[in-house]
């Protein structure tokens, strides 16, 4: 029988969201191909990790210990593979996050395999969905190999629903390579707000903000929104790397999204164009941010914004 | 050192792209081509990191047809020392692109291999991972730096990469979820690059006349005995799903009414 192996991501003990997304790809992949699915947490905290994605599957494995402490590629790929043998995988499935990325090629190579990358849907037990040029098309992939690697776009999948019964976690016992690679430090981009591509509110600003997003920043906090950023932004460095919406940044589908100042081109569309509701907000009327907002508002943001702050405080 | 440099030919991301009529792919004819722009912040760290570790040598690989000698020239152009085409007509999957990536490394043999996070066409981050795996190095995907691209540091063109005094190892700072991280990768080592490690140089006249000197040498996918059949095939290229436009509003007060009361958002 097919099994699906879900590789969790994680970090010091807690799981992250778009695991859960993954999973569910994972399951609608077993409905069409057959299959049981499986799960492998790594790193330092995958036990405790472990204990939480049980409350969604029948059997999680982690993979601790001095050699899976940092997530390095080499090693983190080589835990997987190991775990992927174990269980007789057919199917490798994570989330294409920055991490999801970073491993998911080295599995692939190590276990011949096949990678569909940043799926938006399961056709069939082979074939995938994903966007191309920016979003401008959208391929239907076949990966031909027997063993196949899929990483899944969070904002595409529901997260699952935890099962009636809580499996077990099982220890998995596997030995560290030496890696090429030695971690140094992280610098973390501290914030109280709400994780981007988890928030069902965003306030994006672009290049019309000129540096200066308090405005952006108070209706987010209103809003209890993440903050977004297009790639003038953060390439000018008004706002961390890490705020970049659009095709090669994060990729958001929240329930509201609002862009300040933000021309509309298809590079950052590519981020939020699945967004339930978008509002722009813009001096140019013929900004092409306009051709996919749902409510457009042709004004300088400098007024708008607090305005817009104000009104929103008065409805709670 | 010797710095190995990959240059796809992509679609112009200023081009209009539209699926064909049979979704068998998109509409090429009237299309643009240039380098991929992640590959050009490859190349200009690799012009970079040369000249700060002189005696050093860039070469500029890419694979596909006859026509990316274009992009190899321009690469040669912005300064890559010399060029190596892979030629092979139609459709590659980025497996075989890292298999025959590997053959070119193992001739070369080269301490860094630098290569754009993702190509704009296929968008799928996948190349650079996959060839790190087949050659058995170590990786740091997703190069940036601390410093902005409006530092003094980019604007006197520093390396972001940071070699260690005995040039064995190489820092990188890593465009993560969350913040920086920063690895130190042994040499040989591979590294993807993000969009903020620099700034691209344009090509100086004097400099494209010169890189039409500049040798271009020509492999085969069957010489370098690599079988290229996909492991990903492409059945069907459609248009995504259209957005129509919703409605301007005229001020803060009807928008505010209509996200609350329509929309049901705030
Ligand atoms: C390889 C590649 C990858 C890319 N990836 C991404 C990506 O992932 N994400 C991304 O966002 N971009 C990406 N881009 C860049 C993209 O093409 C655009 O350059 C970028 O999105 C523009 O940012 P912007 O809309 O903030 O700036 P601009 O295009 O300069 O637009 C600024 C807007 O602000 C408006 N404005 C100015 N002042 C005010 C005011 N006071 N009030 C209201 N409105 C005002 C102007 O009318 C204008 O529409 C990529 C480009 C390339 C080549």
């Amino acid at each position: 029988m097919a099994t699906i192996l879900l590789i969790a991501e994680q970090a010091h003990g807690h799981l992250k969201k778009a695991t859960l997304s993954a999973l569910t790809a994972a399951q609608q992949l077993a409905q069409k191909g057959g299959g049981q699915i499986q799960a492998v947490v790594i790193g330092a905290g995958a036990a405790q990790s472990a204990q939480e994605l049980a409350a969604y599957l029948p059997t999680v494995h982690a993979v601790e210990g001095g050699g899976f402490e940092h997530a390095l590629a080499e090693t983190h790929a080589a835990a997987a593979v190991e775990a992927a043998k174990k269980v007789g995988a057919t199917d490798v499935v994570l989330a294409a996050t920055a991490y999801g990325k970073d491993i998911a090629p080295r599995i692939a190579a190590k276990l011949a395999a096949g990678v569909a990358s940043d799926i938006l849907a399961v056709v069939s037990a082979n074939q995938f969905k994903r966007a191309m040029w920016a979003g401008n098309a959208i391929a239907t992939v076949e990966v031909t190999t027997p063993v196949k690697v899929v990483s899944v776009r969070a904002t595409e999948f529901p997260a699952a629903q935890k099962s009636g019964s809580p499996g077990a976690v099982q220890q998995l016992g596997v030995t560290a390579p030496a890696p090429k690679t030695k971690f140094i430090e992280f610098n973390e981009v501290k914030s109280a707000r709400p994780e981007l591509t988890e928030a069902s509110v965003v306030v994006s600003g672009g290049r019309g903000t000129k540096g200066d997003f308090k405005p952006i920043e108070a209706l987010a906090d209103v809003l209890n929104a993440a903050v977004g950023a297009s790639r003038a932004v953060v390439d000018a460095g008004w706002q961390p790397n890490d705020l970049q919406v659009g095709q090669t940044g994060k990729v958001v589908a929240p329930k509201l999204y609002i862009a300040a100042g933000i021309s509309g081109a298809i590079q950052h569309l590519a981020g939020m164009k699945g967004s339930k509701t978008i509002v722009a907000i813009n001096k140019d009327a013929e900004a092409p941010i306009f051709q996919v907002a749902d409510y457009g508002l042709v004004a300088d943001l400098f007024k708008a914004l607090p305005e817009l702050t104000e009104e929103v405080k008065k409805l709670k | 050192m010797k710095i190995l440099v990959t240059v796809k030919r992509v679609e112009d991301y200023e081009s209009k792209i539209k699926v064909k009529p049979d979704n068998s792919w998109i509409v090429t004819e009237g299309v643009n081509y240039r380098a991929n722009p992640f590959d050009e912040i490859a190349v200009e760290e690799a012009l970079r990191v040369r000249d700060a570790n002189a005696p050093s040598e860039v070469v500029a690989v890419s694979i596909g047809s006859g026509a990316a000698q274009a992009e190899i020239r321009s690469a040669l152009a912005m300064g890559a020392d010399r060029g190596i085409l892979v030629k092979h007509d139609g459709f590659l999957d980025s497996d075989a692109v890292a298999r025959l990536l590997q053959k070119v490394v193992a001739k070369e043999a080269p301490d860094l291999v630098l290569m754009g996070k993702q190509a704009v066409d296929v968008d799928d981050n996948v190349t650079g991972q996959l060839l790190a795996e087949y050659l058995g190095w170590g990786q740091a995907t997703f190069a940036s730096k601390k410093e902005s691209l409006e530092s003094p540091e980019e604007k006197a063109k520093k390396p972001g990469l940071r070699f260690g005094a005995d040039k064995k190892t190489v820092q990188v700072a890593r465009e993560v979820d969350g913040g920086l991280e920063v690895l130190e990768v042994q040499l040989p080592a591979l590294i993807t690059v993000d969009l903020r490690l620099n700034v691209p140089r344009y090509a100086s006249l004097p400099n494209i006349m010169k890189a039409k000197k500049k040798p271009i040498e020509e492999l085969a996918p069957a010489a370098l005995g690599v079988d290229v059949s996909p492991k990903v095939k492409v059945v069907r290229v459609e248009a995504p799903p259209a957005r129509t436009a919703g409605i301007k509003v005229p001020d803060v007060a009807t928008l505010v009414k209509k996200l609350h009361e329509d929309a049901k958002v705030v």
